[in-house]
């Protein structure tokens, strides 16, 4: 029989820490069903038959974020068999706060008061005797780090849970609170179990609106509830809260003995130089210049580079001795196909389709690892949530949080990874807001689409690339403008009331294991779609019909991509460019940005030309205009991204909808963009005045209204859509 | 109406009221701003908002726009 313990506590109480000593490597992670939530669950070390549910972390059961509702949906509806809260010794009072709550679920709870060594270097001395007697259920003092303490947590635990009971919540209300909850518990349902009704009348005293979503059949207490707040002068969620304070209060005072009053610690020191208002700006961008620098400019860049053009492209020099020569796998491939005689179109398959696939996830991998370690430092060790702190004032105008000032900055050297960098932020809105505009910046990929179009058309102007770069940033800006002011992300206020963690140095394991997490999650749930993404184009590029005949194409021209080119070009010929050409281009653009180039070369009768296609300036020159061809790239710029981008979007959206929806934007933003380029420049070119220039005209007029139009964000209504009890199962 | 947003760096204040209603200002309470609460406002980030508090001990940030809910005596 398996025992089930959940393992509940505030965000930075060491909870993970404490899991991964728990369980070590038996661990499966995943996503909460349907929402972009981490869960995970492990077994026991030593006691196969004990799982442990890592709960997000979380300072109350509110229903107002999308992690307490995951954790509560979860406690109400599987009820785990005990309840591990884990509390920061270091900051008792609001740990204990989320506690009561949970003492309340009628399920076993046994407590572990984490960070006894910091407490006890402070000086401070917390009575652990005292604050069980207090709190009515067993409490052990546990170091996680030290992993002090934690067999006997864990054995506790199991014990708890195999008896099943669990004790009556201790902690009282004031009487007239008492009063009320006394008489709603009297009004529920019969059925429903002595130990739950205390949280079920806690709850309705609320006037909880999630609460009806798990249990049917409530009473309704309005006037109970109304009699209270009018005798206390508050609503009824605020007389809640501050009864458990103060109740807190009192036990606090009685258990722990604090000396280290008014004291600068160690990290109110560092914090007072990092966060400081004018050493906080150039040490913030001193710190982000260090991780682009390493993670895209050289380390990460270097390890990519091998992968994309050593293993999987022209092979490699092993510690750079030529004569050490290692071949890349599509050439022994190739080699040992022919050897065995194998067919031209399956041997294409393999090396062009598969192994080309396979290289395509893999080439990220490597920079992916080295940005997420220092994703994970910088997580662990508390500085990403002052990234937050210092970054707020800005991104908040755009819908966006502080922390998404890092997926930008990386999106610039590639998206993938930008996107991915989205995890750390905590807020729903913020981190899909983030998902869906990061690739609006301009990636190193996109760069020689830039030198295509600014050398062939525009001489080479010095002003062409900057203005990339704007339009990119003006996308994002204008985008979060206009997004937040929709119903899709209206209704969500991100209340910016954030714990700024104290500093600490965070362990070597939890680093890595936080690092290997992300990258694998990368692997397999971006990579199938890119790998399925990259076979598709390689098939529609390589086959078509030819004298006749389908199968293997020798023109790329009969293939069945410039078939889906022509039939798709009318498209664009408001955008300038409806040569279908240049649409064949764009298509291969989403198995990679620079691809466009090396496809208009093809199609152009090169077989291969330089990156910034110099050799077909002159043809490119000659078919499109000025206006053509800013449109195209504005593009291809803004549409879009690449299959391994658009793999990635997938993986954090975390839900099919809203990964079309943010496809379908930028798709949408680039083609609006682009024909208000085209037709405006058309006119300064001194074309005539036609339908397409009215179309412009009607898209800026709507786009002008979409920016400025009135709004105002509503305080009360989270718009948190998750399918109870069918969701939490594991 | 004294509110937290008008007090000055370096200094503590006591917690009289909670204005407004829903979300934001339950998780202001959540997060341990309650009636009676003492604040102490440690700084102002560099752009000049959100500021940080301690409060129960610990470390917070809060925009000024919510703590302007917050009635300070």
């Amino acid at each position: 029989m398996s025992v089930k313990i959940a393992l509940a506590g505030n965000p930075n109480c060491g909870k993970t820490t404490l899991f991964n000593a728990l369980t070590g490597s038996n661990q499966f992670v995943g996503n909460w069903p349907g929402v972009t939530v981490e869960k995970k669950e492990g077994k026991l070390k030593g006691n196969k038959d004990v799982v442990i549910m890592d709960l997000p972390g979380i300072y109350s059961l509110s229903p107002y974020t999308l992690e307490e509702v995951v954790a509560r949906n979860y406690l109400i509806t599987e009820r785990p068999d005990a309840i591990l809260n884990i509390v920061d010794g270091t900051n008792l009072e609001r740990n204990l706060y989320l506690s009561t709550q949970l003492m309340e679920l009628g399920i076993p709870v046994i407590m572990a008061v984490n960070m006894m060594d910091v407490v006890a270097k402070n000086g401070d001395i917390i009575q652990i005797g005292e604050l069980s007697g207090q709190l009515g259920c067993e409490v052990v003092e546990i170091s996680a780090l030290k992993g002090t303490g934690i067999r006997e947590a864990a054995d506790k635990a199991v014990r708890i849970a195999e008896k099943k009971s669990a004790g009556a919540p201790v902690h009282r209300f004031q009487k007239r609170v008492e009063e009320a909850l006394d008489e709603i518990e009297s009004l529920l349902d019969g059925n429903i179990p002595e130990e739950q009704r205390r949280f079920y009348a806690v709850k309705l005293f609320e006037r909880d609106h999630k609460i009806g979503e798990t249990i049917s059949g409530l009473p309704d207490v309005e006037t109970i509830v109304a009699s209270v707040e009018k005798d206390l002068d508050d609503d009824s969620e605020s007389i809640i809260t501050n009864e458990r304070y103060t109740y807190i209060g009192a036990v606090v005072k009685k258990a722990y003995i604090k000396k280290s009053r008014g004291k600068m610690t160690t990290s109110d020191k560092i914090d007072g130089i990092v966060t400081n208002r004018f050493l906080g700006l150039p040490i913030f961008f001193l710190v982000m210049a260090l991780v682009y620098y390493v993670s895209v400019s050289t380390v990460g860049g270097w390890a990519t580079d091998w992968v994309n053009d050593g293993v999987f492209a022209d092979g490699w020099n092993f510690l750079g001795f030529s004569s050490l020569h290692v071949p890349a796998i599509p050439e022994l491939l190739n080699n040992g196909l022919e050897a065995v005689h194998c067919a031209a179109w399956l041997q294409s398959l393999i090396v062009d389709g598969i192994v080309a696939g396979v290289g395509a996830v893999l080439g990220f991998v490597p920079q992916m690892l080295v940005l997420f370690l220092f994703l994970a430092f910088l997580e662990g060790c508390g500085y990403m949530a002052r990234v937050a702190f210092i970054m707020d004032r800005i991104f908040r105008k755009f819908g966006l949080s502080g922390k998404s000032f890092i997926p930008m900055l990386i999106g610039t050297g590639c998206g993938v990874p930008g996107i991915m960098a989205s995890r750390t932020i905590e807020n729903d809105r913020d981190r899909k807001m983030t998902i869906m505009t990061t690739t609006f910046i301009p990636c190193s990929a996109k760069l020689p689409i830039i030198a295509l179009i600014a050398g062939a058309i525009f001489g080479g102007a010095w002003w062409v690339a900057p203005s990339a770069y704007i339009a990119g940033v003006l996308a994002v800006i204008c985008s979060g403008i206009i997004l937040k002011k929709t119903r899709k992300f209206s209704g969500d206020p991100a209340p910016f009331v954030m714990e700024l963690p104290t500093y600490h140095m965070p362990t070597v394991g939890n680093v890595l294991r936080s690092m290997w997490e992300r990258g694998w999650s990368f692997i397999k749930k971006a990579g199938t779609v890119i790998l399925l993404s990259t076979i598709f184009i390689w098939f529609t590029q390589g086959f078509g019909f030819e004298n006749g005949s389908f199968g293997m194409v020798e023109d790329m021209e009969n293939s069945l991509l410039a078939g889906i080119g022509r039939g798709i070009s009318w498209l664009f010929i408001p955008l300038g460019w409806g040569d279908w050409k240049a649409a064949v281009a764009a298509v291969s653009g989403l198995v990679a940005k620079e691809n466009v180039v090396g496809t208009f070369g093809i199609l152009y009768g090169f077989a291969e030309v330089a990156e910034d296609g110099a050799e077909i300036w002159g043809t490119l020159a000659g078919s499109f205009t000025a206006a053509a061809a800013y449109s195209f790239l504005v593009f291809n710029l803004l549409c879009a991204p690449c299959f391994a981008a658009m793999g990635a979007i997938k993986r954090e959206m975390n839900n099919g909808g809203w990964f079309w929806f943010a496809i379908g934007y930028q798709t949408l933003l680039a083609y609006c963009s682009s024909l208000v380029v085209y037709q405006i420049g058309h006119l300064l070119e001194g074309g005539a005045f036609g339908i397409g220039t009215a179309a412009a005209i009607l898209v800026v007029v709507f786009f002008l209204y979409m920016l400025f139009r009135p709004y105002k964000e509503k305080g009360d209504t989270w718009n948190i859509k998750m399918k109870t009890g069918k969701a939490v199962k594991a | 109406m004294e509110t937290l947003r008008n007090v000055k760096c370096g200094q503590s204040v006591r917690v009289v009221k909670l204005h407004g209603e829903g979300a934001v200002k339950r998780r202001i309470m959540d997060m341990g701003i309650t009636k009676g609460t003492d604040v102490y406002v440690r700084k102002v980030a560099p752009f000049g908002d959100p500021v940080e508090v301690t409060v129960r001990g610990y470390e917070l940030s809060l925009r000024k726009a919510d703590a302007e809910m917050i009635e300070i005596q």
